[in-house]
């Protein structure tokens, strides 16, 4: 009779990487379907251009320069895909969104040694790479077809047009990038991965309530600047990114803090409107001194372990 | 609730808590390897062609650390040889055959009123009791700490967080008045006052039997637990129970406190009022065998005997995995020609489909096993300090901590193999070689 060997445990639980790329991507996905409606069809072309050209890129890569095991069905390049649509204008051409997979995937993710080892986000590397490639499409924005400035680019240049309701912050009847104006649906699919324990609420709470207390200091109306811009997107679904983010509870409320402030920074003193992905990629560097600082206390190393 | 940090909630699977406990007839022969419990083997003080009786000494302890082993069965000594322990090594082991007649040595009982508590330890020693949980400690050497250290407070651990077993779960239930006399004997050793019996929420009819129960000394307490694994590992049980971090490398007779197990306190029960010394004790069959069940069985009994009084394995399922103890941590075999030992609490089969087995990928951060830690160590660090080489900066990272409990590895999407990455980092510190 043949007995099958094998070391403890014997048994394992049933998430897997591939599950938890899934799980974002359908979480994403409600906003996705708003962007096209609002801003046309265009902006759908743009979304799967992304999303197919980030797993073309990672497929050529592992296949003929790194020569590894090719894991393009693991859905990270994918979701490294859709999340780089979601920061880009609706108005993009599609050979310009395959630059930006291109440095997303290639650059800033094999290059570093593939899944799990790079430093940055590869969508906001890829977003990043755009905006200062192409500057003017990039900050071109429009809804239901008509030209016209995002919410936060209206307080920026002291625009003369009147500021949209928070209902249609809330909902997504706004000009800005394909995925970040609907917030609702964003949020309804934060609270799928809440529920499948996929993020926790250390990022996004600490970064959300940093850029509010911030925002008071510098008197802008804290709920507009959650409302307007990529802080919803950036704090529940790319400072949230596993690779990207610190190991410890310590780190991750760390990073949290980090991102807000640096977007509150950015977008009352610096050149840009909105600073949510410079804000991720600057934290994501001190992600891993943030780690070395924030080591946990072993137990029975110390007595008042307890905190968090 | 109490609880203590870190942790994780396998499926329970616990399908055979309410079958009653059946002995299996006696076995046809018997394998008692010399090695059944922490320390040093025991020494035969019987040779080949020997009768001896059931109960009757056969190996005497060697050293301090260590322990008595007594004859499961009456019958003949066939053979002094080294055969397969459940662990995968070979130890010398003495076969006893059977002569199906169970005669015993005369058992001599005592009345524990009289006795001194160095007089309780001598009998508990002489019967060869270990620590029936799974680690096989010698009992005596527990109940024996040093003078300066001063014990306050005995947990008797009930938890069994282990899926699928569920053998402590029937002792404490059928014999109960054994289990608490077993206890009190304990504290009358330490001179301790409280007594706690810890039990995950999940034993209803425990709890609900204790509350029943006319009336329980006022110094005996039952600690509702929540059911978690691994909620019964002793460090977590303290700290779940009484609020005490056991320091790192320390024990827990450091923070006052000394845990034993439920059927210990049986054993101890019955060596000290009945002087049977510890030749049975109730397994555990679970999985995909015909019959599962609780069966009270003669240590040495071989599993192949316990698979047959099972009714054979459930037919033609593909991968199946035989596992000594339970599916965390429980240790697969490769043959049934293996003898149940002391600390073996349960047999469960599984199949492929509940015991898949996955390629590991990259680690892709997401913190999982850190967060279940119950000793909070960066399991992913140390797996990947052992895959990169880097083995002196090892150190910083505690693995000798680790206990090899398998949360990480169970929770890990990855599927990256971190226990036994973190084995190596412990075997390579303990053999210095870093």
């Amino acid at each position: 009779m043949k007995f099958t060997i094998s070391p403890a445990p014997h048994i394992k639980s049933q998430q897997t990487t591939k599950k938890i790329m899934l799980s974002v991507f359908l979480a994403l996905l409600p906003s996705a379907l708003w962007g096209v409606y609002k801003f046309g069809v265009h902006s759908g072309y743009v979304i799967l251009t992304s999303v197919l050209s980030c797993v073309f890129f990672e497929f050529v890569s592992q296949k003929f320069i790194f020569k590894t095991k090719v894991k393009i069905t693991d859905g990270s390049a994918a979701l490294t895909g859709l999340l780089m649509a979601y920061c880009l204008s609706p108005d993009i051409a599609l050979w310009q969104v395959c630059i930006g997979s291109f440095f997303a995937i290639f650059i800033a993710k094999e290059c570093f040694g593939g899944i799990g080892f790079n430093i940055f986000n590869p969508a906001l590397v890829g977003r990043a790479v755009l905006l200062s490639s192409f500057p003017t499409i990039m900050t071109k924005w429009q809804i239901d077809g008509v030209t016209s400035a995002t919410p936060l680019g209206i307080l920026k240049e002291k625009l003369a047009e009147q500021l949209p309701s928070y209902a249609d912050l809330f909902v997504g009847n706004i000009p800005g990038s394909i995925g970040e104006v609907s917030k609702i649906l964003l949020l309804l699919g934060a609270i799928f991965l809440f529920y499948r324990r996929i993020i926790s609420w250390h990022i996004p709470l600490t970064f959300v309530l940093t850029v509010m207390v911030f925002s008071v200091l510098f008197r802008q109306d804290p709920v507009f600047q959650i409302l307007s811009g990529g802080v919803v997107l950036g704090a529940f679904f790319m400072a949230t990114d596993y690779v990207t983010s610190p190991l410890f509870l310590k780190g991750k409320i760390i990073l949290g803090f980090g991102c807000g402030l640096l977007t509150v920074l950015i977008r009352n003193l610096g050149a840009y409107p909105e600073g949510v992905c410079y804000a991720i990629l600057i934290m994501n560097i001190l992600v891993p001194l943030i780690d070395k600082f924030t080591k946990p206390k072993f137990f029975g190393t110390s007595l008042g372990s307890k905190f968090f | 609730m109490n609880n203590f940090r870190g942790g994780i909630h396998p499926p329970q699977s616990k399908y055979t808590s309410q079958i009653q406990t059946e002995e299996i007839p006696l076995p046809k022969k018997a394998v008692v390897p010399l090695s059944q419990h922490t320390g040093s083997p025991s020494k035969p003080v019987v040779s080949v062609g020997d009768l001896v009786k059931t109960g009757q000494l056969i190996a005497a302890a060697t050293g301090f650390i260590s322990a008595n082993l007594h004859s499961p069965v009456s019958g003949k000594v066939s053979a002094i040889e080294s055969r397969l322990h459940p662990c995968g090594y070979n130890f010398d082991s003495i076969i006893i055959d059977s002569d199906d007649k169970d005669e015993t040595v005369e058992f001599k009982k005592n009345d524990p009123e009289k006795l001194f508590p160095n007089e309780i330890i001598e009998i508990i020693k002489n019967a060869g009791i270990v620590g029936l949980g799974g680690a096989a400690f010698p009992t005596h050497v527990k109940l024996s700490p040093p003078k300066e250290k001063k014990i306050d407070s005995v947990i008797l651990n009930g938890c069994e967080c282990e899926p699928y077993l569920t053998c402590d779960h029937r002792v404490i239930l059928e014999e109960t008045e054994k289990v608490v006399g077993g206890l009190k004997l304990i504290m009358k050793v330490l001179d301790v006052k409280t007594g706690f019996i810890a039990i995950e929420d999940n034993k209803e009819d425990v709890i609900s039997l204790f509350s029943n129960l006319p009336k329980l000394e006022n110094d005996i307490k039952i600690i509702k637990l929540k059911t978690k694994y691994p909620q019964g590992a002793e460090k977590q049980l303290i700290k779940a129970v009484l609020k005490r971090e056991v320091p790192s490398g320390k024990l827990p007779m450091d923070v006052g406190c000394v845990v034993q197990n439920i059927q210990t306190a049986k054993a101890i029960y019955e060596a000290v009022y009945e002087g049977k010394p510890l030749y049975e004790r109730v397994i555990t069959i679970a999985g995909f065998v015909k019959r599962p069940g609780n069966l009270k069985v003669r240590i040495g009994t071989l599993l192949s005997e316990i698979i047959d009084y099972c009714g054979g394995f459930v037919e033609d399922l593909p991968g199946r995995k035989i596992i000594a103890g339970g599916p965390m941590m429980g240790i697969t075999q490769f043959t049934l020609d293996v003898p149940v030992v002391k600390g073996f609490s349960g047999l469960v089969i599984l199949t492929e489909k509940e015991s898949k087995s996955y390629e590991p990928s990259n680690c892709i951060r997401c913190g999982k096993c850190v967060d279940v830690c119950p000793m909070y160590l960066i399991p992913t660090v140390i797996s990947r300090l052992i895959e990169k080489a880097r083995y002196e900066e090892l150190k910083n990272y505690n693995p000798l901590d680790c206990m090899e409990c398998g949360c990480c590895a169970y929770e890990c999407p990855a599927k990256i193999h971190l226990v036994q990455n973190i084995k190596l980092a412990k075997t390579l510190i303990q053999q210095k070689k870093i």
